[in-house]
């Protein structure tokens, strides 16, 4: 046996963006045929790597080797016609288009549609069976489920010839079963010679699924491992710079008193659409109550509707001593004063104003407390102080309170709104997706203050798409599927494959973790044998 | 032949004569926001263009040589506009907007000073016009009840440019719908990263729809002053950018939907004329400002919620900056 030639050979790749140094003498060596991952906390130049090597940008210097040929990108129809096809985070796909449309645009075949369409429909009904792609051609995007777009981006590169497929945080939108069926296709891929890139910030999928690892922190590649010397911890030490601890430390609970009680709970939307379907439950003071459940299913509108944002329709919250219900509805305002804070699932759009400085994104919804007014005034002094203050206790860097809160890292908002809401001590907790786009060192931190919370007596409702979370998090766990609560267990009790089965409710009986294991083990194996 | 047949008849033709220029510059800016640029400039574009066609055709006498006059001129501003929105990514209404304005001084000062005849272009005579054209068998057909009349009084009897706006309209359908260059144009302005993903630069098509733009709104443009008109006249092109704008909205964006708008706005606009000084029973004259006021209160009044959701090309307005 020969010895395997490399895909993609990149040496001193360099890249500023003013003063950011984003990828520092970069090398990396990626073997054809190999599932290769690269992992890196948010901001160490992953992506920036990915897109220099797809032409989307230039570097300012080094080399690109591609199967042995050296490239100057100077934009993606290079890298394209290089053989590089690239999967982004957020689809490239134009939604009212259908799915033969969008993977014809740019490679269309002539000035006419017809003839480039029959062609593609032909070539796109073979790709499908090969690798098991199967997508209505005819179907427009926006009707189509996250999972089955990813799969028209991956067939988009596939028709554009790739022969090195770079996925971008692939799996950041499925459910555990299309992240299956994905890693399914993965190695039915790899079966073909195709190469995989697999940039991701989950360090389980790295373990389950790719044949060579490398780290990035901080602009440079610290490490190259094969994935079978190599464990989680050593991964996580490497992509933060320091011991990680992966797992949450924490105690038995001391369950007291419930704080919250939501008996029978609808929630209609504007549309007319149920999107909260006779919701029951308690909340106690000294646990942690996570919410699980494929984006999309109530969340949102479950945190929405007990911190008093959107009106309920039917049922009733009985919230610290108040009640409230359709006729006689709470604002967030008064149920702040009672004492339940919210940290809002999208910190764009509800938790922070990025255009505010940090020290004003601190006081949003407290805007009138005593500690930061003189008279009818602001005062700027104690608001920076308040900030200030807050930035110690939560590790917020830099701890500049001027600073655009639009500047922070992802990590370093969320613990700027987890330091407004938590410092003023409430009694009952709402948080959304407090890890989501959080490096791994902050996820930490993070876990470790709302098991303080817990501990210090408070009721925390934790709402996730991150089955590891909340299975480490919660003490209790209820799963909310199509608006209704589809499964109560105990946090102990709780497994992957148990939570996954209540997400779906039960239709899709997949264990994903075996199913993993499954597609990873099977690179040997017939694609028809894998089909699970 | 009864004279209510007649009267309909004349009617319509008014409609496609006041329509023709409307439907060419609604097509413009078709092309223009289905690659996410905003062209609320058609009214500017036309004027000058307009202008161009009448100057261009009183010194030469040639109404070809003023069409292609009108097309430059309007090509000209569309690049402008392409320049400041695309190029430096600037707000792409104030620069519509500035085009409006820099069309309506410019022509008048321009004029002034060429032709001396307070911000007018001289009269055109017949040579250097667009004249009506008769279609063949016109008289012979004649005596086919309806269809003959129809045929003579509709269809035949306009200039090459209102078959020109007419033919245009399935040729757009068939450009945006049927071909790479339509597919690629409808994706840059739905999702400018797709197509930039895709190896196609976002720039150098949306430059290209403003110039299929400016060319379509400089025959509208020639259209209203050397086939409509005999002459230039200040601000002669009064608010009809801006009609076909309400027009393409009312249309969502679709051609033949867009043309119909077009054709509703024109008939409109005839009927108004039409109805001037007539007589209804027990209510007397109608009040001529009511009339001609209509168009804009039916225009105000579909806007506002009439015609259902109408859907924008998702990137109209912004410029597309390549992301960090």
């Amino acid at each position: 046996m020969t010895m395997k030639k490399f895909a993609i050979e990149l040496t001193d790749i360099d890249k500023r963006f003013g003063a950011v140094h984003a990828n520092n003498k970069v090398c990396l060596q990626v073997t054809e045929g190999n599932i290769h991952g690269i992992i890196g906390e948010n901001g160490a130049g992953k992506s920036t790597l990915m897109s220099i090597l797809y032409g989307f940008y230039q570097a300012d210097a080094g080399q690109i080797d591609v199967l042995g040929n050296t490239y100057t990108f100077t934009d993606s129809h290079h890298a394209i016609a290089a053989g590089i096809g690239m999967v982004h985070q957020h689809f490239m796909l134009v939604e009212n288009f259908t799915v033969l449309e969008n993977v014809i645009l740019g490679t269309e075949g002539g000035e006419l549609l017809a003839h480039g369409l029959a062609a593609a429909r032909k070539e796109l009904t073979r790709l499908g069976e090969e690798y098991g792609l199967k997508v209505d051609l005819d179907a427009t995007i926006d009707t189509l489920s996250v999972g089955l777009q990813q799969r028209v981006e991956i067939l988009k590169a596939l028709y554009k010839g790739a022969k090195i497929l770079i996925l971008d945080e692939p799996t950041g939108v499925l459910t555990p079963q299309e992240t299956v069926e994905l890693f399914r296709i993965f190695s039915a891929l790899k079966q073909q010679g195709v190469t995989i890139m697999l940039i991701t910030h989950k360090l389980r999928e790295i373990m389950s699924i790719t044949d060579q690892v490398s780290v990035m922190r901080a602009g440079q590649m610290v490490a190259h491992r094969n994935t079978c010397d190599t464990d989680r911890e050593e991964l996580a030490e490497l992509m933060v710079g320091r011991k990680v601890l992966l797992s949450v430390d924490k105690g038995a609970a001391n369950v007291r008193a419930p704080l919250m009680r939501v008996s029978r709970l609808t929630v209609v939307d504007s549309q007319g659409v149920e999107r909260l379907k006779d919701v029951s439950f308690e909340l106690r003071a000294g646990e942690v109550l996570g919410v699980a459940g494929v984006s999309g299913n109530g969340q949102t509108e479950l945190l929405e509707a007990l911190a008093g944002i959107i009106p309920i329709t039917q049922g009733h919250i009985e919230v610290l001593g108040m009640e409230m219900d359709n006729k006689h509805p709470l604002t967030p305002d008064i149920l702040r004063g009672l004492g339940l804070a919210h940290v809002p699932e999208d910190r764009h759009r509800m938790g922070l104003i990025t255009d505010f400085s940090a020290s004003e994104s601190a006081l949003l919804g407290y805007h009138t407390d005593a500690n930061i007014n003189s008279g009818v005034w602001l005062s700027k002094a104690k608001v920076d102080a308040n900030c200030q203050q807050l930035m110690q206790a939560f590790d917020v860097r830099p701890a500049d309170p001027q600073l655009k809160s639009a500047n922070f890292s992802g990590g370093n908002q969320q613990k700027l709104i987890l330091g407004r809401e938590m410092e003023r001590n409430p009694e009952v907790l709402l948080i959304g997706q407090p890890t989501r786009g959080v490096d791994i060192g902050a996820i930490e931190f993070i876990h470790q203050r709302i098991i303080a919370m817990r501990d210090a007596g408070k009721a925390v409702l934790l709402v996730s798409v991150e089955l590891e979370e909340i299975m480490s998090v919660s003490d209790r766990i209820i799963v909310l599927c199509d608006g209704a609560i589809s499964g109560r267990i105990n946090a102990e009790d709780a497994d992957e494959r148990t939570l996954g089965m209540m997400m779906a409710n039960a239709l899709d009986p997949i264990d994903p973790l075996q199913a993993m294991n499954d597609a990873k083990s099977s690179s040997n194996r017939t694609v028809q044998e894998l089909d699970l | 032949m009864s004279d209510l047949l007649l009267t309909l008849l004349l009617t319509l033709d008014a409609t496609l004569r006041v329509s023709s220029p409307l439907i060419l510059a609604a097509m413009a800016g078709l092309f223009s926001e289905r690659a996410g640029v905003v062209d609320i400039g058609l009214e500017g574009k036309m004027l000058a263009a307009a202008f161009a066609a009448a100057s261009v055709a009183a010194v030469f006498g040639s109404p070809w040589l003023g069409l292609a006059a009108a097309i430059v001129a309007s090509c000209c501003l569309a690049l402008l506009h392409g320049f400041a929105t695309i190029t430096h990514r600037g707000d792409q209404i104030v620069s519509g907007v500035a085009i409006n304005i820099l069309a309506a001084g410019l022509t008048i000062i321009l004029g002034l000073a060429w032709f001396h005849q307070g911000g007018l272009t001289p009269a055109l005579n017949n040579e250097s016009r667009f004249l009506s054209i008769t279609l063949p068998y016109v008289e012979q057909l004649a005596f086919i009840p309806v269809l003959g009349p129809i045929y003579k009084e509709l269809i035949s009897g306009h200039n090459i440019l209102v078959y020109v706006a007419f033919a245009v309209v399935p040729l757009v359908w068939w450009v945006v719908f049927r071909t790479r260059f339509g597919l690629r144009l409808r994706a840059v302005g739905e999702n400018p990263k797709a197509v930039d993903t895709a190896g196609l630069s976002v720039i150098k098509l949306r430059y290209q729809a403003l110039i299929v733009g400016g060319i379509l709104c400089g025959i509208a443009g020639a259209y209203i002053g050397t086939a409509y008109n005999a002459q230039f006249t200040r601000d002669m092109t009064a608010g009809q950018g801006f009609i076909a704008l309400a027009a393409l909205i009312f249309g969502k964006w679709r051609p033949l939907t867009v043309m119909l708008a077009c054709l509703l706005f024109g008939f409109l606009d005839a009927l108004a004329v039409r109805l001037q000084g007539v007589q209804i029973e027990g209510f007397g004259v109608i009040p001529v400002q009511l009339i001609e006021a209509a168009p804009y209160i039916l225009t105000v009044v579909l806007l506002a919620g009439f015609i259902g959701r109408a859907i924008p090309p998702k990137a109209v307005g912004t410029a597309y900056v390549k992301e960090r």
